[in-house]
């Protein structure tokens, strides 16, 4: 393949003029089944991009909903090793992109070099690392294949122009703009900010602008997407997974159900 | 070379892992604090406050009975105890409030273990009228009954974290937790020289009293430098305080972790004797892990060494070789909370006990010449209770 499966999908959701939706799921809650049917469905129901959550016992950016999921995940035995084999399996199905979402450690010690070269193998586009900020970014970014895994900077509220336009240069695919000041998960309203925040960043950035933390519903969604290329919908998921834990049938009908609503809103 | 290098790097250690929202307010905390230690104010402002609020200088004390009683090398207490809130935590603290009050900051956030980093947060935070929260474990809040309700009579809101092993590790979750969210006026207390640059440098420096008063009393008391310098490693403050204004000295450096049931049990805190690197809490260092990189659960008796990670500058000193890294289990250092009391009159705090138990092993072993300092980084008035328990099961009550 020669183009990034993410650029790939970018580009032809802004030659449709339609926003993308993207979805964070953990991998592995409650099993690795659900994550992988989980994929497929919301595939059908309209998301253009999976972020697949590789759990963490310390996750110190996220907020309850996905601590659970993450612990839940832990205690079903999941690690890196078993996500890379459920990517390789969704691979003889699905071609949507697929980026992996961990904090540094479990990278770490599953090794840099081993990590990059299995990632390319089973069909990872990409890795978002959210304890991972561009000054210490380097020695991952080294084993990545640039073209083929891209790494996904997050820009904050906080991030000054300065730093906008260092994260900028040297960003790959799009550009993971956290919408608040906090950790992830589900909020009431949206912050009155983000739509200053967002042209701040679309400023600095020439990349594809994707949107998230504490998006929940349909109408949050469409007033993200507003200044945004792509949204993110993490803890709303995750919740819903949470919530039926003991009825997959309700899952499977609820996960992909709510993925309909969000991606008609920002249609 | 000065270490760490301008982005907290102490070799391979170190560093700032922390999500994006955070880097500008540690760039901001950077400048600050360089700004600060530089300016004869602040600097003055501190001392002032070391002096009058905190008790300092503390004393450097020969334990004449415990030197007779183990035959060997003179044992010096470094008497932290004797500090405002009993432990050396206050040290960094007043440092660090000053630090925020500076930077205009109306709220401070800190972790705890044990408490005492806690209590003299929230003391600090009370004496200069700032809002205070502190996150404790669940666990923790239980062991350390005493000092929550410090914590609380100094107009503290600790907050009880439930989630994970409930103990230190979750509590600097939760607490990173609130700073990501309320980044703008809140200012994070960091108790020990652990976490993102500029904490484990700024952290260290403010220690240093510790090690800089030492010099001055050992030469006093003997004339010349002390053979051996013993401290407990819980985060590795009280120890990195000690040791770094000796580290061209040669002095012996000798941190203690904790043993908890056993090395062999999987029940300890010790870090850099059992664990490898990885990245916790914003660094890079050793760190209890399992293969895939999930942190694990940590067990000491001591509340304050119950921590599965410890501070970068500690990995580096212990891969250059410069400093040594021993253990001592939990039934050790009760035993050597015991003798200090009875042979000098002094509770120690269950973790400065583990640096007590070592230098017990050691003393008698070297010559009457040598001198060894031991940190006795906190007072144990906080564990009484849960040591009287413990005892209580043991062997129905205090030996
Ligand atoms: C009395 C005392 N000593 C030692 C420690 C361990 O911390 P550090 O290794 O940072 O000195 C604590 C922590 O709470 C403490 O209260």
């Amino acid at each position: 393949m020669d183009i990034n499966r993410v650029e790939a999908r970018l580009r032809k959701l802004h030659e449709n003029g339609e926003k993308g939706l993207f979805a964070f799921i953990t991998a592995g809650d409650p099993d690795l089944e659900t994550t992988f049917r989980l994929v497929l469905s919301m595939e059908k129901a309209g998301v253009d991009l999976v972020e697949l959550g590789v759990p963490f016992s310390d996750p110190m950016a996220d907020g309850p909903v996905i601590q659970r999921a993450s612990l839940r995940s832990l205690a079903a035995g999941i690690n890196l090793m078993r996500i890379m084999d459920l990517v390789r399996r969704l691979r003889s199905y699905t071609e949507i992109p697929l980026l992996l979402m961990t904090y540094y450690n479990p990278v770490l010690q599953y090794g840099l070099k081993r990590f990059a070269a299995d990632a390319a193998e089973v069909g990872v586009d990409g890795v978002i690392v959210p304890d991972l900020p561009l000054e210490e970014s380097a020695s991952l970014l080294q084993e990545l294949k640039e073209d083929e895994q891209h790494l996904i900077y997050l820009v904050a509220p906080t991030t000054t122009p300065e730093r906008l336009e260092k994260i900028s240069r040297a960003a790959r695919g799009f550009i993971y703009c956290v919408s608040l000041t906090g950790v992830t998960g589900m909020r009431e309203g949206i912050s009155p900010d983000v739509k200053e925040f967002m042209q701040r960043v679309r400023r600095h950035c020439s990349l594809p602008l994707a949107v998230g933390f504490g998006i929940s519903n349909p109408r949050q969604a469409a007033l993200m997407a507003e200044g945004a290329d792509a949204v993110i919908v993490g803890s709303a998921l995750v919740s819903l997974v949470e919530q039926f834990q003991n009825q997959p049938e309700v899952i499977y009908e609820r996960v992909p159900g709510l993925v309909k609503e969000l991606k008609e809103a920002i249609s | 070379m000065e270490l760490p290098d301008s982005r907290g790097h102490f070799g391979n250690f170190g560093g700032q892992f922390v999500p994006e929202t955070l880097m500008p307010a540690l760039e901001e905390l950077t400048l600050a604090y360089d700004d600060a230690k530089n300016e004869t104010v602040f600097q003055e402002e501190l001392q002032y406050y070391l002096r009058d609020y905190v008790g300092r200088p503390t004393p450097l004390y020969f334990a004449e009975r415990l030197t007779r009683h183990l035959g060997g090398a003179k044992v010096y207490l470094k008497r932290e105890d004797l500090n405002h809130t009993g432990a050396h935590k206050i040290n960094n603290t007043m440092g660090q409030i000053i630090l925020a009050r500076r930077m205009g900051k109306k709220r401070v956030v800190a972790e705890t273990g044990a408490g005492q980093h806690g209590v003299a947060t929230a003391t600090a935070a009370a004496m200069f009228g700032l809002e205070c929260a502190v996150y404790m474990g669940e666990e923790d809040i239980r062991r350390q009954e005493l000092n929550v309700y410090r914590m609380r009579l100094l107009g503290a809101t600790v907050v009880p974290v439930t989630s994970g092993s409930k103990t230190l590790k979750d509590a600097m979750n939760e607490a990173i937790r609130d700073w990501v969210t309320n980044v703008k006026n809140t200012y994070y207390l960091l108790g020990s020289v652990g976490g993102p640059h500029p904490y484990p440098m700024m952290v260290r420096d403010f220690q240093a009293v510790i090690g800089r008063e030492t010099r001055e009393q050992i030469f006093m008391a003997e004339g010349r430098l002390p053979r051996c310098l013993v401290a407990c490693v819980g985060g590795g403050s009280n120890s990195m305080g000690l040791f770094y204004p000796f580290l061209d000295d040669a002095v012996e450096l000798l941190g203690v972790e904790a043993a908890g049931r056993g090395l062999e049990t999987g029940e300890h805190s010790a870090t850099l004797n059992a664990g490898r690197a990885g990245v916790l809490h914003g660094a890079l260092s050793y760190l209890l892990q399992d293969d895939h990189g999930q942190v694990l659960t940590a067990h000491s008796i001591a509340a304050g060494l119950d921590y599965p990670g410890v501070g970068p500058e500690h990995s580096y000193l212990k891969e250059t070789g410069r400093a040594q890294y021993t253990t001592v289990t939990d039934q050790d250092a009760l035993d050597a909370f015991q003798l200090l009391s009875r042979l000098e009159g002094i509770i120690p705090a269950l973790e400065s006990a583990h640096a007590v138990a070592a230098v017990l092993k050691m003393a008698p072993a070297m010559g009457k010449e040598d001198a060894i300092v031991v940190n006795l980084s906190g007072r144990g008035d906080k564990d009484v209770p849960a040591v009287a328990r413990v005892l209580a099961q043991e062997n129905g009550g205090v030996r």
